[in-house]
């Protein structure tokens, strides 16, 4: 590396002081030299110290947090020990940073332009009568469609990405030499976020900026960064080239890290990492990760291992940096994929979902009066679904797709404006679950998202698992205690969890919890709404291997909602892709991710990313704001890069079928819409 | 930063009563609260056993007399023991509101709960009547029922129990709003559980210390109360001792004998700044959040 230094971390501690005079460290003895122009990312799961790093470096704290040592060098100057006013210069200007969710992060009564101007005239050689010009240049450059318009919005006037567009365009503002991103993409759709990805590599290799990319996404980071630091309780664990670390990590725990990753290619559960890190202020007398580590020796629980640079140019924290030839398969492999006409007949249907349509309208007054439901387009409309027992219907789609709406109505907590739910024969009530008897209740079991928010904090996991029971079957207490045991053998926790409360678990175990509770009703279907997204990856293979064996075992049928198309896959029999509550696709998992696509299935596969640092993905759809579904024609209309003309405008798109039995949903052929990829080109078959 | 984060502190451990103790005692404002409040209680049931003189006992030769050894906060207009009539004068106020708050709590509470959980038309209509009780002045309508049905314990308990649940209903429901959207109340609901399962199973543990900490403002709000009902002439009855009664009729004689009425209203003050910085302590303990959900009575 001969370019010159630009951040220089030195020995830095990190923590915050707890009960009697004790220093809990949440970063130890970092060291980190970022050069001009470099682009590094830091991984590791949550709580691994990655964003506080990222955070010391700008020397800022979150309250209670404080640094015990070390030195943070920003060309020349140590942070650490300049007062807060030199400080302030300095952040924002040469140093900037790109919050998670930059919806939050922009005020919400404050102009885009006037937002945009205070960064100039805090940080800029700009006056103030040229504020206006530098601004729509800096929308310019972040890609904002017509930057004039924009300037005088209101951020909530603008979609999640443009909005990280802005909150880019702010950071340039300062002419950083050094730019901090704090998970930028998370949180934003797909297709979105492989725009903004390859907005920020763009302006990387224009402006020379340095970057440090803060992200749990080690395919986001792969796009980006030419260097990756790993993190694990709060130390640098590896730090190498981006090729070398996701190729060939000298490391154990990116390499475990990597193999549980659900990828689109691998229709496979991939490889869970099991265990979670020490909690903070916990400093195990041997490597941090030896209790997770497949190849862990004694040595590596009674003595610490320190930095050592390889000859490959990697830097490790391991005694044994080589990969070890056992455990080389990779995941489990899924069961051969079921004959797509198995569900033509549809003969074993246990749930049926016909022209199932949903409005978020209220009813106007006029409505009410005439008695008839509330006019206008309808959120989600025209959807017709079977579920046969035992299956898994992987739903897809962005936010604001519908899909969770969906699964609401399915779990009758939302009623449907019209269309009809035939759950084994019997149509199940328009208005939910009021109107549903307890056996049908019984029947269909939701997981929700975020465990932390479907476990009531105020119970034990013993009273959690007690309200299904007690509900739906008439068991004595002892029975009921002796049902949750066995519940928790099955979703492998074990009985000490009982006492428990759901703050003392982790995401991983919180979430077994949850799927446990849905369980515990003995259900037929299973709703999974977006089950894996709140977890880590490492966590989230064990989960999906886990819903994976209790329906093996049980023969429950899973609708499963998410927007991770690697995921769906990974799980799901038969898969359909919505768009804007309209259904778009639907087959065989193997089918609907290979050509022909649906234009926005192309889309949508072609954004995902691969840790891989030769993969880049192709962005097709435009990234505009959608405030509705359109009132006729095919819902993707405004975003469709194949649109033919005025027939896409007002007449919705016919149902096609192709010889893999899936359909299309669409006015180009089945031959046009598989034009361009030829056997060898098929992205995913 | 996904997981585990975003935890209150309430959140990450159920406190017992002795921890909740314990933990309160720890501040020095809570710590001395507990004891004044404690030490009001105290002197309150077991004062008749104490106190040297009759309290009702009058004496035309020791009227306002200065105190001394005998008479050691001196006498009243009557020629009563102040002391004495102090350290009883507590007794029925704490009585009634100790009966009253809890049924004010208790009311108002799940009302408000209640209320949160359903929405809608039922909740517009309901806080309309509560905003349009709320807007009246406290003394006005508390004497519009005493003057109506007589003074007594018969109908100030239940007239203190009804206005004072009143306030209850708003910080229950806005408590209960803060829990209604979250997913495990969604998750009661699509299992089929019954309203009065989701209200006491999986809210109210989550309402509770809101209710808590609002109990305790109550009672301070509500000795207050009593003690002006007192003080015009509705509260207690004469010869009864009480600080309020008290205060009233050593009005007059302030100059005279300004422990006659000095001595009931630090009594008074002493226990209301208790039972605020107990208030305080336990919201600090809890994690409730008073500054957002108290509101005026």
């Amino acid at each position: 590396m001969t370019q010159a230094v630009l951040l220089d971390i030195k020995n830095l501690s990190v923590g915050f002081r707890g009960g009697q005079d004790q220093f809990v460290s949440i970063l130890r003895n970092i060291n980190l030299t970022v050069h001009a122009g470099e682009t590094i990312g830091i991984v590791g799961e949550s709580g691994s110290g990655k964003s506080s790093l990222a955070f010391a470096a700008m020397a800022y704290f979150k309250s209670g947090l404080e640094a015990q040592s070390g030195q943070v060098v920003f060309n020349g100057q140590d942070l650490l020990q300049e007062n807060d006013s030199a400080v302030q210069k300095i952040r924002g200007g040469a140093i900037a940073l790109i919050p998670q969710n930059s919806g939050q992060a922009l005020t919400p009564t404050m102009r885009i332009g006037e937002q945009i101007s205070e960064v100039l005239q805090l940080h800029s050689r700009y006056r103030p009568e040229q504020f206006r010009d530098r601004t729509i240049a800096l929308l310019g450059q972040v890609r904002l469609p017509e930057p004039g318009i924009l300037i005088d919005r209101y951020p909530h006037e603008l979609s999640g990405g443009q909005q990280q567009r802005v909150a880019i365009a702010m950071a340039l503002a300062g002419e950083p030499e050094l730019m901090f991103l704090d998970e930028p993409t998370t949180g934003l759709d797909v297709t979105t976020q492989a725009h903004i990805l390859k907005l920020l590599k763009d302006i990387c290799d224009e402006r020379k900026t340095a970057m440090v990319y803060v992200s749990h996404d080690l395919g986001a980071v792969a796009q980006v960064c030419k260097r990756i630091v790993v993190m694990y309780a709060g130390q640098i664990v590896l730090d190498g080239s981006a090729r070398d670390v996701l190729q060939s990590p000298a490391h154990p725990y990116p390499r475990a890290l990597l193999k549980s990753i659900t990828r689109l290619s691998e229709a496979t559960i991939p490889q869970a990492l099991e265990g979670r890190p020490p909690m903070p202020g916990i400093v195990p007398a041997g490597c941090a990760f030896a209790d997770r580590c497949m190849a862990a020796q004694d040595r590596c629980r009674t003595e610490q291992p320190r930095l050592v640079k390889l000859a490959n140019g990697q830097t490790t924290r391991c005694f044994y940096p080589e990969e070890p030839k056992l455990n080389a398969a990779r995941g489990t492999t899924r069961p051969a994929e079921l004959d797509p006409d198995s569900f033509a007949s549809q003969s074993d249907t246990l749930l049926a979902i016909e022209n199932l349509s949903l409005t978020y309208a209220r009813p106007s007054l006029m409505d009410q009066i005439m008695g008839r439901p509330p006019q206008g387009v309808p959120t989600v409309d025209d959807i017709t679904l079977g579920l046969a027992r035992g299956e898994t219907l992987g739903l897809v789609g962005e936010s604001g797709s519908g899909k969770s709406s969906i699964l609401k109505a399915l779990a009758g907590l939302l009623p449907f404006a019209d269309g009809k739910l035939i759950f084994d024969g019997t149509s199940l009530s328009r208005r939910g679950t009021e109107d549903r008897d307890r056996a049908h209740l019984k029947m269909i079991q939701l997981v929700f998202q975020n465990p932390d928010d479907s476990l009531n904090p105020r119970q034990t996991i013993a009273q959690i698992l007690a309200q299904p029971l007690n509900l739906y079957f008439d068991l004595t207490t002892a029975q009921v205690r002796q049902r949750s045991e066995e519940l928790l053998e099955e979703v492998r926790l074990g009985p000490r969890y009982l006492e428990r409360l759901p703050s003392q678990l982790s995401g991983g175990e919180k979430q077994r919890i949850a799927i446990a509770r849905a369980f515990a009703a003995d259900p037929q279907v299973v709703l999974c709404d977006e089950v894996t997204s709140a977890l880590d990856v490492s966590v989230q293979a064990a989960v999906l291997e886990l819903l994976r064996n209790l329906q093996r075992k049980r023969g429950t049928a899973f609708v499963f909602v998410s927007h991770d198309l690697a995921v769906v896959r990974a799980l799901s029999d038969r898969v359909a892709v919505l768009y804007q509550g309209r259904l778009c696709e639907i087959g065989t998992s193997q089918a609907v991710y290979q050509a022909p696509f649906h234009p926005y299935t192309e889309a949508l596969v072609h954004s995902v990313l691969e840790p891989d640092p030769d993969f880049s993905p192709r962005v097709l759809a435009d990234d505009i704001v959608e405030l509705g579904p359109p009132a006729q024609g095919c819902a993707f209309q405004r975003r469709c890069p194949k649109h033919i003309g005025e027939i896409c405008n007002t007449t919705f798109p016919p149902w096609q079928k192709s010889r893999d039995g899936h359909s299309i949903r669409c006015h180009h052929s089945l031959a046009a819409l598989a034009d361009g990829f030829t056997d060898e080109e098929q992205p995913y078959a | 930063m996904r997981e585990g984060a975003g935890h209150s502190a309430p959140d990450s451990k159920l406190l017992g009563f002795w921890h909740v103790m314990k933990s309160m005692m720890s501040r020095p404002s809570g710590l001395i609260g507990v004891i004044l409040v404690l030490l009001h209680v105290t002197i309150a049931v077991i004062s008749p056993e104490i106190v040297p003189y009759d309290y009702k006992k009058i004496s035309n030769i020791l009227m306002l007399s200065a105190p001394d050894s005998s008479h050691w906060l001196g006498t009243d207009q009557l020629g009563r023991d102040v002391l004495t009539r102090v350290l009883m004068g507590g007794r029925q106020a704490i009585f009634v509101t100790a009966i009253a708050t809890p049924v004010a709590v208790m009311w108002g509470g799940f009302l408000g709960i209640y209320l949160g959980l359903v929405g809608g038309r039922k909740d517009d209509v309901m806080m309309r009547i509560v905003d349009a009780l709320l807007s009246l002045p406290w003394i006005l309508k508390m004497l519009l029922l005493i003057v109506t049905f007589g003074t007594g314990q018969t109908v100030l308990i239940p007239t203190l129990a009804f206005f004072y649940g009143i306030p209850v209903i708003r910080i229950a429901r806005v408590a209960t709003h803060d829990v209604v959207s979250r997913d495990f109340i969604q998750a009661a609901r699509a299992r089929g559980h019954s309203l009065i399962s989701i209200i006491f199973v999986e809210l109210l543990p989550n309402v509770r210390d809101a209710l808590l900490v609002e109990g305790a403002m109550r009672w301070s709000w509500m000795l207050l109360a009593f003690s002006s009902l007192s003080f015009l002439g509705f509260g207690a009855t004469p010869p009864n001792p009480d600080w309020g009664l008290m205060i009233a009729d050593a009005r007059g004689f302030l100059v005279v004998a300004p422990l006659a009425g000095l001595a009931p209203v630090f009594a008074l003050s002493t226990l209301i700044i208790g039972i605020n910085l107990t208030a305080d302590a336990l919201a600090k303990t809890l994690g409730v959040d008073r500054a957002r959900k108290a509101s005026p009575a």
